[in-house]
């Protein structure tokens, strides 16, 4: 096995296009324990964390681009963007533990394409746009798009992520995420809700995007679940059909984790509590 | 010998809580663990594991993995001697390595030496073993039924009534007195089925070992384990070598809870060195661990009780199935035996059912037995006092045990510890503390008889008179700590003054494994009868240098002194100064004891719960939880008060989330950290533990064992606060929120 730590953008793409079996490697969370647990034995593996620019992130046009090897301790630091992205962060602040979390990533969180993937169903509420690199260039794609199913991706042979960019948060604007899991923390989403709105000035939701996930092969947008809030003020009627609508949108099966009918529940329940989070957050931020 | 009998004293050093003499080596690396030993030209050893749950092994073909560069050795069942081993001896060989079936998902079938992991683990690839799938049973009510595939055939006893399963191998009884006569003298009568299951010790540190045997026969082993004589008196027995030519080291250890009292594979690293001619280190993953050590069994129990209106139990009967794994001998004799000991009653009858399945050995866990059966009996006792609206305290210190009764398993106990941990619990503010929406308080008690046993304890004293106290059992709880502040208790010196080490087998008489939370009370005994000895010979040579008799020498803190005033006039001999002429009076100065310790009193524990149940969702938060049980004496309060908060930890991880889930084939889906839940820290509220003192008559100090009872009453104090606080009887644990959503649903 080769291992390499390119310090340029292109010189990793090189690497990963001149060899079909390599792998990028960010924090190392999911790809070592893997690899330890010799699931996987990949040919090479090339290492993300030297290349200065996907250790930043930066301000772009109102937005916040994060580095493919930016750790979520340091998503978590940033004030700017916890306050512009509270949902965001707080998905990528329950991946694992405080260990994993100055090492892992919401980029590896994405492209390990795990249904369950905490991080993953905020960024798409919050519509963010992965920046793809690749041996030809760059091309931009919805984090949506990048998960196919379970471990299996959009990117082609050498391509990797080298951004994620979430968008200018919109006035009146609150995001949360919540998920359910038996234990506390060091635990994986049995269900997981994104979701992120606006209110118009008379305290009516605006705009609203709802993200599902470990309810599917991968993460769904409710798109049906989102129109049913818009328009109404997010009284208890609003949520209950919320709720519903959340629940029908789910396509759980059942494993070990649990059921499909309890995770058909427990997703219709956590859309209500995590709407009511996004509205309290929306509302501080006309006070 | 009476002295041998508690004797109400006060203490120095005894009760108080002074630093942990192993804790800077375990803070900072230092000390040696399992896997943290190595030797010049050491190999790695790998096991290859059967997928199947039940499959007779047609061939297993080597060739190819001996033939790889850097292999030094491949065995199988066929390298082991063919030896006449009783039958119990027979099950740990062909645990260790299979023999004409595989009989779990997991067992396992060959084993490598290589000179890397990686060209181990390459090595076991290249094995190919041709299985015959059998039909295979995991779950125990099935595998008891006529037609059940039979795990191993005529293993049962006389004792197991007709129309069982084979696998059904034995059943045991106890009890007094005629419960249908009982019965009717009851106003309710409640019965009820329960089942819980298999849950693993969860020990952190992997088993490990280091196996070096050399060419003349002997040999050495390095291993984590709860009983370094065990391993080595089975090893030797098993591979046909004397006890004498081995010597086991244990190596310091990260949790055991009864899973280290047994052979997993250490037979396997010792074959692979004798093979090999090379040491072997031999250290299994997560997901072995799961796989192939035994978890505790899985149970279904039917318990039956009546109760008068106004709370008196009129009769009780239990039967508990318990499933032992592949082999014979799980503990439901002991479920039988413990289910009812916390309470005296007239009338009482139980029956222990020990059933085979294709699931790992089980193994020993922290009073196995008793958490299940006290679930059960606990449950219905709480549903009893639900629906005749009684006080669950109140009504439990009603039927209480005391000294004097006759217990529901035979003897008649002697001073016991029960009603003062409910009384404790009574008079506790979490007693009549509020509650909130969704939220219950259950309460629960528990009963573990513990242990003595064989046990030999040398105590040094050192030219400097220093003192150097050897033991030989696994130090797992603190015993390092405890056994040197009893050494220094007795002998008058400040702590500062003993270290004690953990012997290996070559340096110090037997030692029983580190289990029925015997080490407390039974090394701590041998360590206060070595210490007398050594203060006996110090006597003798000081009376020889005052030229007195020893019978006019007295030991008072720390020195000898003359006994009275007709013994003369001289000024006290420390210890320092009769160490520094012990060279002139007769040479070395030790005391040492060797005994099989008789007397570990039985201890008794309340526990008490708040939980609040998400209704939405079925999740359970724990709130506050205190534990009330009766330690005898103290000897380290912090290591008593982990005990309390350990078994209570685990106790709500079994009640909570734990279990073993495996497929339609038998094999298991969560042999990992992941989806094995035990509780995380943020799970658990701050556990407040409560230590009653209710002397044991057969201990100097009055100790009782307290690493075992702790675990026994939480998952049915769970259970009795999740049924109040979300108005559901659960009857099936683990109570994970898919199951409690569901219940609630149903109303
Ligand atoms: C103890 C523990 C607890 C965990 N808890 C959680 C949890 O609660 N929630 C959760 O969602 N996950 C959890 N995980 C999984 C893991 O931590 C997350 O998925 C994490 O976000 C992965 O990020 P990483 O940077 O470590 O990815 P890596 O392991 O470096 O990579 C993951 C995968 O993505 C690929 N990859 C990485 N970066 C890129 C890129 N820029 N472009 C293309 N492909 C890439 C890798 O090749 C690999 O296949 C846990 C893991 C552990 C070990």
């Amino acid at each position: 096995m080769i291992f390499s730590s390119p310090e340029t953008i292109e010189e990793a793409a090189a690497l990963l296009a001149a060899d079909a079996e390599a792998r990028p490697l960010a924090g190392g969370t999911d790809l070592l324990v893997r690899l330890r647990a010799r699931q996987i034995a990949p040919s090479a593996i090339v290492d993300l964390k030297r290349i200065p620019e996907l250790r930043e992130i930066t301000e772009e046009s109102g937005g916040w681009r994060i580095g493919a090897a930016v750790p979520s301790a340091q998503m978590n630091e940033h004030a700017a963007l916890k306050s512009a992205w509270p949902g965001v962060c707080e998905g990528a602040d329950l991946i694992g533990s405080t260990q994993i979390q100055g090492r892992c990533t919401v980029a590896g969180n994405l492209c390990n394409a795990g249904p369950a993937a905490d991080s993953v169903p905020c960024l798409v509420a919050a519509g963010a746009v992965a920046r793809i690199a690749g041996p030809t260039g760059t091309r931009d794609l919805p984090v949506e798009d990048i998960p196919t199913g379970p471990g299996k991706t959009a990117l082609k042979p050498g391509e990797f992520v080298a951004s994620i960019l979430l968008p200018a948060p919109a006035a009146r604007q609150g995001s949360a995420y919540l998920r359910f899991t038996p234990r506390t923390e060091m635990d994986i989403a049995v269900a997981g809700v994104g979701i992120a709105l606006s209110l118009d000035g008379a305290g009516k939701i605006e705009t609203a995007r709802i993200a599902l996930g470990a309810v599917g092969p991968k993460v769904i947008v409710a798109d049906e679940a989102a129109q049913t809030l818009i328009g109404t003020t997010g009284d208890d009627a609003a949520l209950d059909a919320l709720s519903q609508d959340a629940s029908a949108a789910a396509t759980p099966i059942s494993d070990k984790r649990g059921t499909a009918e309890f995770r058909r529940e427990v997703i219709g329940v956590l859309a209500k509590r995590a709407a009511k989070i996004a509205l309290t957050r929306a509302k501080g931020d006309t006070a | 010998m009476p002295k041998d009998e508690y004797q109400s004293r006060a203490f120095n050093i005894v009760g108080t809580r002074p630093i942990r003499p192993d804790g800077i080596d375990k803070v900072t690396g230092k000390a040696r663990y399992g896997a943290d030993m190595t030797a010049p030209g050491m190999l790695w050893g790998a096991i290859l594991r059967s997928p199947h749950a039940h499959a007779r092994i047609k061939s297993i073909d080597t060739s190819e993995a001996e033939a790889m560069k850097g292999v030094k050795a491949v065995i199988t069942r066929a390298d082991f001697p063919k030896l006449d081993l009783d039958p119990g001896m027979a099950d740990i060989l062909d645990n260790s390595m299979a023999g004409e079936k595989a009989l779990y998902d997991g067992h396992a079938v060959a084993a490598v030496a290589a000179s890397s992991k990686s060209l181990a683990y390459a090595a076991l690839d290249a094995i190919k073993v041709e299985y015959e799938v059998l039909p295979h049973v995991v779950d125990v009510d099935l595998a008891m039924k006529p037609d059940a595939p039979v795990i191993h055939a005529a293993r049962q006893d006389e004792t197991v009534p007709e129309g069982l399963s084979e696998n059904v191998t034995s059943r045991s009884q106890y009890g007094h007195g005629d419960p249908e006569e009982g019965f009717k003298k009851a106003d309710l009568v409640i019965e009820r089925h329960f089942t819980t299951a298999a849950t693993h010790q969860g020990y952190i540190e992997p088993n490990a070992c280091l196996a070096q045997m050399g060419a003349d026969g002997q040999g050495d082993l390095f291993v984590c384990t709860q009983g370094h004589y065990m391993v080595r008196d089975t090893c030797a027995e098993i591979l046909g070598l004397e006890a004498g030519k081995l010597r086991v080291t244990a190596s310091e250890i990260g949790g055991g809870f009864g899973g280290k009292t047994h052979i997993w594979m250490e037979p396997v690293a010792l074959m692979l060195s004798m093979k090999s001619g090379k040491p072997v280190k031999l250290v299994l993953t997560r997901d072995e661990v799961f796989r192939a050590t035994g978890p505790t069994s899985s149970s279904s129990t039917d318990i039956k009780i009546g109760m008068t209106k106004d709370g008196k139990i009129t009769a009780a009967t239990g039967t508990f199935r318990l499933q032992s794994g592949a082999y014979p001998g799980a503990t439901a004799f002991l479920s039988a035996m413990c289910g009812f000991a916390p309470y005296d009653l007239e009338h009482v009858r139980t029956e222990g059912l020990e059933v085979m399945t294709n699931r790992p050995k089980a193994a020993a866990y922290r009073a196995p037995g008793s958490p299940m059966a006290a679930y059960a009996v606990e449950s219905v006792i709480d549903e009893l006092c639900q629906k005749l609206d009684l006080d669950p305290l109140e009504t439990r210190l009603k039927n209480a045990a005391r000294e004097g009764t006759k217990s529901a398993y035979g003897p008649t106990y002697p001073a016991i510890g029960l009603e003062a941990t409910l009384k404790a619990a009574q008079e506790h503010p979490h007693w009549t503390a509020p509650l909130g929406e969704n939220q219950g308080r259950g309460v629960a008690c528990g009963f573990w008889f513990n242990f003595g046993g064989n046990t030999s304890v040398n105590l040094m004293v050192n030219p400097d008179g220093t003192v150097s106290l050897s033991e030989g059992n696994p130090d797992i709880g603190g015993s390092r700590a405890s056994m040197s502040m009893m050494a220094a208790e007795e002998l008058g010196i400040p702590l500062d003054q003993v270290r004690c080490v953990i012997s290996d087998t070559g340096s110090l008489g037997l030692n029983d494994v580190t289990d029925g939370s015997r080490v407390t009370f039974a090394v701590g005994l041998a360590t206060i009868k070595a210490a007398r000895h050594a203060i006996e010979i110090m006597k003798t040579r000081a009376a020889m240098k005052w030229g007195i008799e020893p019978e006019a020498v007295d030991w008072v803190d720390g020195a000898a002194v003359p006994a009275g005033p007709n013994a003369g006039k001289f000024p006290p001999m420390s210890i320092k100064e009769i160490a520094a002429i012990a060279a002139n009076t007769g040479g070395p100065i030790a005391g040492h004891c060797e005994a099989n310790a008789e007397g570990a009193g039985v201890s008794f524990a309340t526990h008490m719960v708040d939980t609040e149940v998400d209704p939405e969702t079925g999740a359970v938060k724990v709130l506050r939880y205190t534990v009330f049980q009766d330690a005898g004496k103290a000897i380290h309060p912090d290591y008593v008060e982990g005990q309390f908060q350990g078994g209570a930890a685990q106790g709500i991880g079994w009640a909570l989330n734990e279990e073993y889930i495996h497929d339609e084939d038998g094999r298991l889906l969560n042999a990992g950290f992941l989806d094995y839940r035990i509780p995380v820290a943020s799970d658990l509220p701050m556990i407040e533990p409560v230590i009653l003192e209710i002397p044991n008559p057969g201990h100097p100090y009055g100790v009782r064992g307290v690493g075992e009872t702790s675990i026994v009453p939480p998952l049915a104090a769970i259970a009795n606060s999740v049924s109040r606080g979300a108005g559901v009887r659960l009857t099936s644990l683990p109570m994970s929120p898919p199951k409690i959503r569901a219940a609630v649903k149903a109303g």
